[in-house]
């Protein structure tokens, strides 16, 4: 029995410790990143190549998720609105809860899925089949070479998606909505361009996407380069880039979302 | 794929994102041009302000001339203070008179300007003298109330 709970405890311990060791590598691993970022913009080909990859790839998923979820967006709120008689407001409910949340939350869950875990699968299989041992035996820092123009490229383009996002969505809202409803067109656009702010909403929710495109990135490109160099190894990276960088999307936007919205 | 295409896929992809964003602006947003500097702080004393909140507009004849910065309790004369940035292109009198609105009969709540016929300008920290509070619902169906069991009670006699 105490022989038992002693193991117990040791078990917590060691969960406690490595959990720390590999949030300390994570850490010195993007200063790293950070501290070779300078090659990357010397030789900008190497990040517009990735651009293309997290980027121009992503394209097709993000507008047509945009379209569907604001024009969802339109229905359920014309439904709600309804009741209350103020139909006019549809354009503020659509325009703010994409700009303020669902454009940063759901085109970041979705650049997790479709961009972040094809790095983490990428560099982990470099890794798997010694790539980044080769580079290193040629003097090329992989760091420099392969992390950092990846890291770079989803910073870029994460907040740019999002705002395609937010943009393709108050699209699908207005198709919804004035279109095919018949909301007033006149009341939609202007109720919306008053209640929306340049500053508090729109910024707020392109730091927002900045933020998110950093730790999905981060996330990703520290799952691929830590993963053990089997095919298993590779694909529970890839498993784990994608939970851990959807919960990180989820718990750092209610903590921005804490820190941009109080009282307003 | 040729550098070329791939250089091309990006600018497009990058020009699409910056379009989206200025789309978001200009479109969805308004860059109001009240958010610099170029505003003047008045004050005005309400008995009741209602549901008004910090950034809600300060209109004048309907056009917004600025926007409410803070609310705050004034212990003194238990009324509440509320200062509001005006645009530095709009001068009023001395005597205007400030008065809680509401858009609409459940829209949101702003601060109304009703400009007087007084020769001096407002400047920068003026407090406005004649303010009007806001309607608040519940008195007015009160009143209502009660005046018409006034008339109630006449008409039996």
């Amino acid at each position: 029995m105490a022989e038992r709970s002693v193991l117990s405890v040791r078990r917590i311990g060691r969960v406690t410790n490595d959990s720390v060791l590999r949030l300390g590598f994570a850490v010195r691993f993007i200063a790293l990143t950070l501290a070779h970022s300078g090659s990357s913009f010397v030789r900008f080909g190497l990040v517009i190549r990735e651009l293309y990859f997290t980027g121009v790839l992503s394209l097709i998923i993000i507008l047509v998720s945009g379209l569907f979820v604001g024009m969802v967006l339109g229905f359920q709120g014309f439904h709600t609105l309804q009741t209350y008689g103020s139909e006019s407001a549809l354009g503020v409910l659509v325009a703010l809860s994409l700009v303020r949340e669902l454009g940063p939350v759901v085109s970041g869950l979705l650049f997790a899925s479709r961009a972040g875990s094809a790095m983490t699968a990428e560099i982990g299989l470099m890794k798997a089949t010694e790539q980044l041992s080769a580079m290193e035996m040629m003097a090329v820092d992989p760091i420099s070479r392969v992390v950092a123009p990846r890291f770079w490229a989803g910073l870029i383009s994460m907040p740019l998606l999002a705002a395609m996002f937010s943009a393709m969505g108050v699209f699908g809202g207005y198709l919804v909505g004035v279109v095919l409803i018949g909301v007033d067109e006149g009341s939609f656009w202007s109720q919306m361009q008053s209640a929306v702010d340049f500053r508090e909403d729109i910024l707020n929710g392109v730091v927002k996407s900045v933020v998110f495109g950093f730790a999905v990135t981060w996330i990703a490109l520290f799952e691929g380069y830590d993963a053990p160099p089997t095919a298993e190894g590779v694909s529970g990276a890839t498993t784990r880039t994608v939970v851990t960088s959807s919960l990180a999307i989820l718990g750092l936007d209610f903590v921005l979302t804490s820190f941009m919205f109080r009282g307003v | 794929m040729e550098r070329s295409m791939l250089d091309l896929w990006v600018g497009i992809f990058v020009c699409a994102g910056i379009g989206a964003l200025l789309i978001l602006a200009l479109k969805v947003g308004n860059v109001s041009g009240l958010a610099g500097g170029d505003t003047y702080r008045l004050y005005a004393r309400f008995d009741n302000i209602g549901g008004l909140k910090p950034r809600a507009p300060v209109k004048s004849a309907g056009v917004v001339v600025g926007r409410v910065d803070e609310i705050s309790f004034d212990n003194d004369r238990f009324v509440a203070k509320v200062g509001m940035n005006i645009g530095k292109a709009y001068k009023f009198p001395r005597d205007t008179t400030a008065s809680v609105l509401t858009s609409g009969l459940l829209g949101e709540q702003y601060i109304g300007l009703d400009g007087g016929g007084d020769t001096a300008v407002l400047a920068e920290g003026d407090t406005l003298k004649l303010t009007q509070s806001a309607v608040v619902l519940e008195k007015l169906i009160g009143q209502f109330l009660y005046s018409k069991a006034a008339e109630g009670g006449n008409g039996k006699k």
